[in-house]
């Protein structure tokens, strides 16, 4: 696919000499939903900021739609929107005015149906007339997506979206965000919520300490990453493994009164697999009281990936 | 290429905000004019003599004119550029498709607009108190916006130099008002003993308010060629420093 963004070595040191971004490549394919995953100060914001013209790149390259944005900025920013992870805003000023007003910093020529159809789609037509510090947080972030659409970009940045929402408020973002998708826009989101990039993303890029530590589609990383952990409780413990489930990956725990499976791949191998398990458990003769099983989740790659980062550096 | 949309945009905004408050912004000028017509022009003005062939009352016009419009350009130039720094709104501004020139024509030339409507309602409150008229009319609007959009331009350098509120308002609280009322507002320099008649010309204020009142009276303290002159030497500095600013992204840009 086309890509959209390229970063190449980018980096980031702020004056204090504090690495924010350390040497970031990344491609964005047009029409995908990128989640930036990882933990607070992991240079998301940074990395949004390099590519927005909010933040001087210390070193790298940043190519957007083909144009190299040190010297072709102009035609790069006016197909980017940008929706920054505080509510920063002219409180005073009424919704539809801020809106109409951030299409013409864009130089676009104004355009009442659109600003309508922009403020529709985020539920804030209602709102038009109201002045911004009147509305709700989850309001005010609306308004802060409809000015960066107002120009309508190609390309959108979503710094934490979702950051300090209610579990609905959240959802109605994602919904939001899937209608974006449906108008073609390419949209790159940050987020320290795993949940919200296993539900939207169709890549996943994980960052820690600067450091972009993968990309992969949101299912390969589930494949290559994913397990599926089943408890077995049993009715009798057991000193060893017995021969007839000895081909599964399997340990005894708690002194041989459970059994753990470890296995599978993320694409539904796992729970397959402990069905087999079980089959062969009953055929010869080991009864059981419980099964539990689990799929990892991004946060249990996350964490695993984190940890091996931490032990190496 | 300069997007003229996008410095009509910021242009009609900043206005916006002014409107806000337009009658404090208008009211407040009208109220100290008229406070200085009453004490310097009327209950002063009575026992002094012409100075230089004007009437005193006439003769503080221009020094008054300058005093609120250096005041309050600066003020109001600062503050727009300041306030989104501080509330974070400029990452809008940043994150556009908008360099130096529309910034500076936006931001600048509706810190300039708010000037001169502020000097007409000057102009025309002063008129109530004292008749006068203008020798050099022409000249004395050019003369006006020179030196509203002079310190717009430094008004938006204080505003993004500012790094907290004190800062913002130090500058014109210690330089700005003391050196225009050292800066012969009320007085000629004639009139100051030796050696301070010398002194009060390294006062780059004295320049503005004398060429200002050349435009008004045909007679001034300094030559008005020096005064453009210094003028335009202040708004070309002003414009090298913010060329500068947007160069390197000083205190814009992490
Ligand atoms: N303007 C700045 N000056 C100095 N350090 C900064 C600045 N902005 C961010 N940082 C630091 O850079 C690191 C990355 O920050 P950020 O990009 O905001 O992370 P995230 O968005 O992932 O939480 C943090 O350690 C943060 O303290
Ligand atoms: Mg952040």
């Amino acid at each position: 696919m086309e890509p959209i963004l390229e970063l190449a070595g980018l980096s980031k040191v702020y004056p204090g000499g504090l690495k924010a971004l350390d040497d970031v490549d990344l491609t964005i394919r047009k029409g995908e939903i990128f989640a930036l995953l990882g933990p607070n100060g992991a240079g998301k914001t940074t990395l949004i900021g390099a590519v927005c013209g909010l933040v001087r790149p210390s070193a790298g390259t940043i190519t957007a739609f083909g144009h190299d944005m040190a010297r072709d900025w102009r035609r790069a920013r006016s197909r980017i929107g940008l929706v920054p992870q505080e509510l920063s805003t002219d409180m005073f000023e009424p919704v539809e005015r801020a809106v109409s007003y951030s299409r013409g910093l864009f130089g676009l020529a104004p355009d009442k149906a659109r600003i309508e159809e922009i403020l529709r789609s985020l539920s804030l037509w209602e709102k038009r007339d109201e002045r911004i510090m009147a509305l709700s947080g989850g309001m005010k972030r609306r308004v802060l997506i409809a000015k960066a659409l107002a120009h309508e970009p190609d390309l959108l940045f979503l710094d934490e979206p979702t950051a300090g929402v209610d579990v609905e408020l959240r959802k109605g973002m994602w919904a939001v965000i899937d209608s974006m998708r449906e108008r073609g826009v390419t949209i790159i989101l940050t987020t320290h919520y795993l949940e919200e990039a296993e539900m939207m993303a169709d890549r996943v890029g994980i960052i820690n300490r600067g450091k972009l530590l993968m990309v992969d589609e949101k299912d390969a990383m589930m494949a290559r990453l994913g397990r599926t952990e089943a408890h077995i409780t049993l009715a009798r413990p057991l000193d060893m493994i017995p021969p007839a489930i000895a081909k599964f990956p399997v340990e005894l725990e708690a002194d041989g009164a459970s059994l753990c499976y470890r296995g599978g791949d993320g694409t539904g191998k796992g729970k397959a697999e402990v069905a087999e398990l079980t089959k062969a458990l009953i055929g010869s003769g080991i009864d059981f009281t419980g099964i539990e099983t689990r799929e990892s989740s991004l946060e249990d790659i996350f964490v695993s990936l984190l940890g091996e980062e931490g032990g190496a550096a | 290429m300069i997007s003229w949309r996008s410095t009509w945009s910021i242009y009609t905004r900043e206005l916006m905000r002014f409107l806000r408050t337009a009658f404090q912004s208008v009211l407040a000028p009208v109220l100290t004019t008229s406070l200085y017509f009453i004490v310097f022009g009327a209950a002063i003005g009575g026992r002094m003599p012409d100075l230089g062939g004007v009437d005193y009352g006439a003769f503080i016009i221009p020094g008054l004119l300058m005093l609120t419009l250096l005041g309050e350009t600066t003020s109001n130039s600062s503050f727009g550029i300041y306030m989104p720094r501080f509330t974070g709104t400029i990452y809008e501004l940043l994150s556009a498709p908008v360099g130096v020139a529309e910034t500076l024509l936006g931001f600048v030339g509706a810190a300039m607009t708010k000037s001169l409507l502020l000097a007409a309602i000057i102009l025309v409150t002063a008129r109530l108190f004292v008749d006068y008229s203008i020798a050099h009319p022409v000249l004395a609007v050019l003369y006006i916006m020179l030196v509203a959009s002079a310190f717009s331009l430094f008004g938006f350098i204080l505003g993004i130099w500012a790094d907290n509120f004190e800062k913002l308002g130090i500058i014109p609280m210690l330089f700005l008002t003391p050196l225009t009322f050292l800066g012969g507002t009320f007085y000629s320099i004639d009139m100051l003993p030796k050696p301070w008649d010398t002194i009060a010309l390294a006062n780059p204020i004295v320049y503005l308010v004398s060429g200002l009142r050349w435009t008004f009276y045909g007679s001034s303290d300094v030559d008005i060629g020096v005064s453009f002159a210094i003028t335009l030497g202040f708004l070309a500095f002003c414009v090298a420093v913010i060329a500068y600013i947007f160069r390197t992204g000083w205190r814009l840009r992490a």
